[in-house]
């Protein structure tokens, strides 16, 4: 019974988020813009998620290739690990956890900042201001989210590489300039720039899931905390579905 | 104790006011008035749907039926754009506060101040701030966060940026409430010394009968979703009707 529970829950969310989505296309993102809180919630929203994006982009890339060399070793093609490694970050593994990582610390913060500026009557009180709060709170922090996601995951896959190199001269000593030829020769538009697109969709399902989560939080703290923290759970899942139909449209267009 | 009509003095003027949430109805054909320069207090019981009712005069609130006429246009009529003119010459006092909290007391201030007058330079913007937090007595606080200050003081801050616009109306919920007798007093008296300074009409709800007494031109009730009674503040006391007389205890 819980259980037909939560998935009526989730599906009547995501109807609500679609909704939520519509509104951000049909008034969001009409003039006048709040140019300014854009600009400030890009340096909070990207800036800021860097230095976290960096070190576990940098642990990801290191472990995966220590992870990867025993297999590679049994195989004998113990040469080709670059290439394996640098296909694994940047066609999955580098937008997919920089998303999760993302949301963890984005769709969280967001979530619980508007919820608290909902349940405080703040965002009554920016309307009120001759402000519209959706435009002014809502709008900007999506696309700052959809804008940012893309560049902390184009710094976070370099950042990864990087810890690969690392990983690789544990064992065995290549140069710089030789593991990136290597990483970059068996890479293909076809590897990169699907793999970037989607993330342009992870930082919109962020943003949007996060003030949605947050614009219709409940009374109360435990109202915020648990918008908080379903900001995160539903925005992770919502990363993997849009994960799932991108590797099935680029599959489908031919371009694996 | 008779019903006001409508007249050319009348800023406010709110008739047959109808709203419920669900099945759960809050404001059923609500009338009053309000004249121009007159401090009208609306009190009722926790949960009478007194926020309700002034969310309805500013629009955050969409009433199901009837009329509410601010400066003589209907508000749940408006476009968007006038009813943003329209809130700019009404000034409301959220019964939280509902002070930003990630901004400066400066910043809180100025932020109507920019949104609704956008040609004023920043000198003058300045001028306004200090000014409207002169008025309150914390003219020291203008670089703290809202956390750094007392209840007292929030609800001061809040009251200055409730009229740093310069107001013809404000809309106070529940202006004294959780505040210390002496602090409360304090408040009565700036509510009165601003509609003495910028002749402004009011609507001030409250519950507390210190505060009606000292600010109320005239009182209403709100009960069951009507308006029970008006009068001023003397027949109130003198009432024998155990809905008013209750008040009192
Ligand atoms: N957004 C809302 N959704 C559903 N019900 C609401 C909403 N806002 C208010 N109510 C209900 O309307 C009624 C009146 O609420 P209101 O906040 O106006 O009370 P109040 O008179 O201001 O009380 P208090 O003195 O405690 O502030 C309450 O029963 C409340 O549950
Ligand atoms: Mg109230």
């Amino acid at each position: 019974m819980a259980f037909t529970k939560n998935i009526k829950a989730f599906l009547n969310d995501t109807g609500d988020i679609a909704g939520f989505a519509g509104q951000f296309f049909s008034t969001g993102i009409k003039p006048r813009f709040e140019v300014l809180e854009l600009l400030n919630q890009c340096y909070i929203i990207g800036y800021k998620s860097l230095p976290l994006i960096g070190l576990t982009g940098f642990i990801m890339g290191l472990v995966l290739t220590m992870q990867l060399r025993p297999s590679l070793v049994a195989y004998g093609v113990e040469s080709q690990l670059p290439v394996m490694v640098g296909i694994a970050i940047v066609r999955e593994i580098g937008p997919v956890i920089t998303a999760l990582i993302f949301a963890g610390k984005i769709a969280s913060s967001i979530g619980a900042e508007l919820g608290s500026m909902k349940v405080t009557e703040q965002i009554d009180a920016m309307e009120v201001s001759g402000t519209n709060p959706f435009k002014y709170l809502v709008a900007t922090r999506t696309v700052a989210t959809t804008l940012m996601l893309p560049v902390l995951t184009v710094l976070g896959d370099a950042i990864a590489l990087f810890g690969a190199y690392i990983g690789v001269n544990i064992r065995s000593a290549t140069s710089f300039y030789l593991f990136f030829i290597q990483v970059f020769r068996s890479l293909s538009f076809g590897d990169v720039l699907p793999a970037f697109f989607k993330t342009f969709f992870f930082g919109f399902a962020v943003g949007i899931v996060g003030c949605y989560k947050g614009y219709t939080s409940s009374k109360g703290t435990r109202g915020v905390g648990s918008s908080a923290n379903s900001a995160v759970v539903l925005s992770s899942v919502v990363i993997f579905f849009i994960d799932l139909l991108a590797v099935q449209l680029t599959d489908l267009l031919g371009l694996n | 104790m008779k019903t006001q009509t409508a007249t050319e003095n009348n800023v406010i003027v709110i008739e047959k006011l109808c709203k419920h949430f669900g099945d759960h109805t809050v404001l059923q054909d609500f009338a009053l008035s309000v004249k121009k320069e007159e401090n009208v207090v609306v009190l009722g019981k926790s949960g009478s749907g007194k926020s309700v009712l002034i969310k309805c005069i500013i629009g955050l609130l969409k009433p199901d039926s009837g009329n509410i006429k601010v400066f003589g246009q209907n508000v749940p009529d408006m476009s968007h754009e006038v009813l943003d003119q329209v809130r700019a010459r009404i000034g409301f006092l959220f019964q939280g506060n509902a002070l930003y909290d990630s901004m400066t007391v400066r910043e809180n201030l100025e932020f109507p101040l920019r949104r609704h007058w956008i040609a004023a330079s920043q000198n003058e913007v300045e001028a306004l701030v200090m000014e409207a937090l002169e008025n309150v007595g914390l003219a020291h606080t203008v670089d703290l966060m809202p956390e750094e200050l007392s209840g007292g003081m929030l609800k001061r801050v809040a009251l200055a940026r409730t009229m740093i616009l310069k107001p013809e109306v404000i809309l106070y919920d529940e202006p004294t409430t959780g505040l210390d007798p002496v602090t409360a007093r304090e408040i009565d008296k700036l509510i009165l010394k601003l509609q003495d300074k910028y002749h402004t009409s009011s609507i001030i709800i409250t519950h507390d009968m210190n505060c009606v007494k000292n600010t109320a031109d005239r009182v209403a009730l709100l009960l069951d979703g009507r308006c029970y009674a008006q009068g001023t503040y003397t027949d109130f006391e003198h009432s024998t009707d155990p809905n008013i007389h209750q008040f009192f205890e």
